[in-house]
Order: C-alpha cells, then structure tokens, then sequence
C-alpha cells in the first residue's frame, strides 16, 4: 500500500482548502525558480528517466513526448496544451485534482512550459465542470497575482502565460487533435495525423498535449527526483496513479496507489471489496471503457498497470475500474457502452460514424437474444472493420469493448438466443 | 449529433447584443488568445450568448458572435450545432441532465431516470409546461465513483437514488436546492466510512 507520505496528491478529497496559502503549505511552489533554472534539457530528461507515462489513457512516454518538440527558438510562439476534457466512462480523476489540488496543475503547466520551450498554455475543460472551471480560473488568477506566472514567472527571468478554455460537451475533444481544433473555434474533428502536434499544432504551431494528471504530478517529480518516482512499480511501468473505482463496491472512490498493484487489493483495500464478496464479482473493466472487459478468473491475479493488463488482452488506460457483480445484466451494460460510441461519433468517418449505429443496433437485439448465432461473429468482424480504419482512435476506443466482451462472454449471447429460440418454437 | 432543434421563427427575437457586463466578459474572452485568432472565442461567447439569453442561443445571437469575431456566420452554426451543451431552442430554465452511461447504470441511473420523470411529468428531453423544467438524457458526467449523478444547470449532485432524486427535484421546485456535491455523508470522491 502506498505510504502516504509518498502520495503525490495529498488533497485529493479536498480536506483542505485548494487555494494558494492551502497549496503552498502542501509544498507546491517550493523552489519552483530554482527547478526553472535547471534548465529545460534537465526538466526532460528528468521526465524521461523517471519513466512517467502518460495518465490520460494511452500510456505514452512524457519525457519522450517533450523531447519531440522543436529544440531551435524561432521566436514564434508555442504551447502546452492540457487536456482536462475528461469524460471516459469511468474516469473522474482529473476533476479530483482541478476542484481540489489545482495549483498542482497550474505549477505543473508552467514547469513543462519550461521542458517544452512553450510560450502558454491552455487547459481545454470540458464544459460540464464549470464549478471546476471557476476554481481553476481562480487559481490561475491567483498564480498571476503572486508573479507565479506572466512575465518572468517566479523571478525566473522565463515568460509563460496560462489560460482556460472550457468545452461544451464533445467526448471526441478528449481526442487531441480534435481538442485542437475546438480550441481553434471549430468542431472538434480529429486531424490527420502527420503532421503531429509537436510539429504543427495549436494554430499551426509546435504544441504538446497532455492528460491533467501527467502535468500535476509533474512538478512532484522533479522535485521528489526521477529516480523516486520510479522506485514505484515494475520496469516500464513506473510511479504512483489516481485509480478511480466505479460500479458494485462496497465504498467507490477515487484513491492514489503506486503502479502494478493487484486490482483484488485495489478493490478490497480501498474500496471495500466487491459488493456481496469478491466471489460475487462477474468481471471488470480495468481502465475507462475502452478497455477490453476482464472476467473474474483473470481478475483473480490481475495486475494493475501498462503490461499487466496488456498480457490479458486489455490495458491500464485511465486507470478508471469499472466493477460488475453477478447481478449484472453485462450484454445490457455493453450496449449503453456501445450507445455511447456511437453518440459521441464526431462523424468524420464513414466506418465509425455508420458502424457504432450498427453496432448498437445489433446489441440491443442481443440483449434480449433476438439475433441469430452467426450475428455474434459478424458483430465481431464489423468491429474489425472500425477498428484502425478511422482518423482516431474513437474507432478502436468503441470496438474493443465489444471485442472484449465476445470474448470472454459468448457463451451468454448464445445463451440467450438459443432461449429465445426454444421460447419461439414452444409457443 | 443529429436531430438539432432549432427555435421557431416566431420564437426567435429580431436582435441579439451582449449586455454591457457581457460585453466586457466577452472581450477579456477574446483576448486569450493571440491576435488574428479570435475565433477560439466562438465557445465560450456562445455560451454567454447562451447564459444571457435564457438558456437558449437564438440565431440572432449566431449572427452577432459571427460578426463580432469575424468569421463566416455557417462556422458558428457548425459550432452551436456540434457541441451538446448549447441548446438553439427553448428550455426549461432548470435542466436536469441525468447520466445514463454504465457506470451511473450499474448504481441504479434508472432509478434516477424513474425519479426525474415522476416528478416532473414529462419524459426524456421534454420541457414542463410552465417552462420550469426540462429533462435531458447526457453522456458520462465524469463523477463515476460518485454515481449516479444528475447535472441541474451547472451544479452536479451525487450519490443519487430513486428517493433522494425526488427529494432533490422537489426542493428545486420549492425553490430552494441543497448545497451541490453528494447527498450522502461524502465529501467528495473518498470512500464512505463504514
């Protein structure tokens, strides 16, 4: 269990207050000049060597990530973008640090701005927290005040400004070259990509984006060093992670655990187990709703980070455990997922846009069994024919959940056609 | 994103300016961002047009954020069109959004659902007849581990079921709303003391 003086965010439950006097006695904004003037090579390779992965679902390297962006100064501007559009069924972490730890982020936006030799930064949040949004503000606004940011933030002689930008309800901006071009006034319609980001992003400029949590823990990292981040966790998976834990537990809650930690001691640790005993447990998902679904025997030995839960078929994602017990109408909770891909579509492309209607079309059949047997395979093929035929990843973000639950839980679909069909010819 | 419902002629006023409050709120808004890209205002103006305009954005409002950032009047409506947090007609001035996405279901969203519709008397994406309330089904709110929730114009309340969502529509009705947060004994996100 992590010890909790090695948590990274100590107000999550917002015990204390969030703002600047409250943030200070927390230890944020300790020293930040002197991490500045490192230098921005340093604030890199630190990332780099403290082996963060993103925390916004795709687990891609930070520090690596940072190293991508144009090392010559042409003068012009370029950004951090943050990505605090969450809202991946399951996931509610980044609220947790917004409403209750925000000078955790606003620290952090200006520490990578350094690593990343970016001008500003923007925070995109999407719009349904807007009681969040009015504490960030606040907090940014704070932050100005005392000359932590603006012209020579901190007394480091380095220029930065942050901003807000609030959405307006789009799952698709949580995608980061959608969130760009939402952020540009536009639709939030994912790029094409190349060109990436790190080279031709936010108004054409070079500009990194990254999850909320990534850039909160960051300023903790360089202080605490990379090599006590990295002391968390197996190899390749290193530090602490916000776990959020959702569904039929005991005491759902959002808690901070060190990386690679069983899912059975995540649940019954910090959420009280499983709702009637781990024995009443059907399956899990693991990591948002993308994440392929785990049913109880793997969830059994499950460990909870990148690699462990990509040995199943599944993956860590946002971290954001979805619990089911065995009262669980699980062909029923698949369809709402799959009514969610298909809702939150942007439209852009033809195989997401026409195959997540047919997808929970034909899910719904399934639910009541009114499907023939050989409808699960072709659910399964049109899920292969999404996945990796579209701009983003939306398309494979809607489809492996389906892919997860043929299989491990086809038995159940045949199960319930085969007893509509015996009901049929009964009557 | 289909079945956008747009106000009515009849319903829609002739002119649309920002109040002189707005006014100033929407320049510090566009100053954000850097020169010759105001348009990334086009979100937040439309939302104040919104705030400002009863809950709902007219197409005259469409027309005056267009000009007033200088961009094509179709890219606007692209925008207000996209997004499911702008609504282009009427509704009730309290809107109860309840979260149906599975991780709200499997603590019991249908419940909430059952609450919202027999208080209010009207069903999903209907608006009361005295324009009081309206009732909209929305996408995961981001509150998972405080499930199920419903989002009443900018305030989330959590914790939710069947009882206490009736005892929450009612006491907006009587006009006086809880503190928002969960209507249980949390705080926030921590696990309930057992």
């Amino acid at each position: 269990m992590l010890d909790i003086k090695d948590r990274i965010f100590t107000n999550l439950y917002g015990e204390e207050p969030w703002d600047l006097a409250a943030a200070k006695k927390r230890g944020d904004w300790d020293g930040t000049k002197e991490l500045i003037a490192k230098g921005r090579e340093w604030i890199v390779e630190e990332m780099k060597s403290s082996g963060m992965r993103g925390r916004g679902g795709a687990g891609f390297p930070t520090g690596l990530k940072w190293s991508f962006m144009p090392k010559e100064d042409d003068g012009k501007p370029r950004y951090l973008v943050v990505n605090a559009d969450e809202g991946e069924p399951g996931t509610c972490k980044d609220r947790d640090i917004i409403r209750n730890d925000p000078h955790k982020l606003v620290e952090g936006c200006l520490l990578a701005g350094v690593g990343l030799g970016a001008t500003a930064g923007y925070i995109y949040i999407r719009g349904e927290f807007h009681n969040e949004a009015n504490i960030l503000d606040a907090a940014i606004q704070e932050a100005y005040d005392a000359g932590l940011l603006g012209k020579n933030a901190c007394g480091s002689g380095y220029d930065y400004d942050l901003y807000l930008h609030r959405g307006a309800g789009a799952y698709i901006c949580g995608e980061e070259t959608a969130l760009i071009e939402s952020l540009e006034g536009k639709k939030g319609q994912p790029r094409l990509k190349p060109p990436f980001p790190a080279m031709a992003g936010l108004y054409g400029r070079p500009t990194t984006v990254n999850n909320v949590e990534t850039i909160a823990a960051a300023p903790t990292v360089l202080r605490r060093g990379a090599a006590w981040f990295s002391s968390f966790g197996r190899e390749n998976n290193a530090g602490t992670k916000l776990f959020c834990i959702s569904g039929h537990v005991n005491t759902p809650c959002n808690v901070e655990e060190t990386m690679g930690i069983s899912l059975k001691e995540l649940i019954e640790r910090h959420a009280g187990g499983v709702r009637g005993g781990w024995d009443n447990l059907l399956a899990v998902i693991p990591g948002g709703s993308s994440t392929p679904v785990l049913p109880k025997h793997i969830c059994d030995t499950a460990i909870m980070d990148f690699d462990g839960l990509r040995e199943h078929q599944s993956g860590l994602g946002t971290a954001a455990v979805i619990v089911m017990d065995k009262s669980t109408d699980i062909v029923k909770a698949f369809a709402r997922l799959s009514y969610f891909y298909m809702h939150e579509s942007c439209g852009q492309c033809t195989p997401c846009r026409e195959g997540f209607g047919w997808v929970y079309r034909v899910m719904q059949r399934m639910v009541t069994g009114d499907a023939r047997i050989e409808e699960i395979d072709m659910l399964q093929q049109v899920t292969k024919e999404i996945e990796g035929h579209t701009i983003c990843a939306h398309g494979d973000g809607g489809s492996w959940p389906i892919q997860g639950m043929i299989r491990h839980f086809r038995p159940e679909l045949e199960r319930r056609i085969e007893e509509r069909l015996a009901a049929a010819r009964a009557a | 994103m289909s079945g956008i419902e747009i106000a009515p002629d009849h319903l829609q006023p002739d002119s649309f300016v920002f109040s002189d409050e707005n006014l100033v709120k929407a320049q510090t808004t566009i100053a954000k961002y850097p020169e010759r890209k105001q348009q990334s205002a086009v979100m937040p103006l439309l939302d104040l047009a919104q705030r400002q305009n009863g809950g709902w954005v007219p197409r005259a409002a469409i027309e005056y954020i267009a000009d007033m950032l200088q961009m094509p009047s179709i890219r606007v409506w692209e925008v207000a069109t996209f997004y499911t947090m702008y609504f282009l007609a009427p509704k009730g001035r309290t809107k109860v959004h309840v979260c149906t996405t599975t991780p709200c279901w499997l603590r019991g969203s249908d419940d909430v659902v059952k609450a919202c519709k027999e208080t209010l008397g009207i069903g999903m994406g209907e608006t009361t007849s005295d324009g009081a309330f309206s009732l909209h089904e929305v996408e995961c709110a981001g509150a998972c581990v405080n499930a199920p929730v419903v989002q009443i114009n900018d305030d989330y309340y959590e914790d939710l079921d069947f009882e206490k969502t009736k005892r929450l529509l009612d006491s907006f009705k009587a006009g006086d709303p809880p503190k928002p947060g969960p209507l249980s004994d949390r705080r926030g996100s921590e696990p309930a003391k057992a």
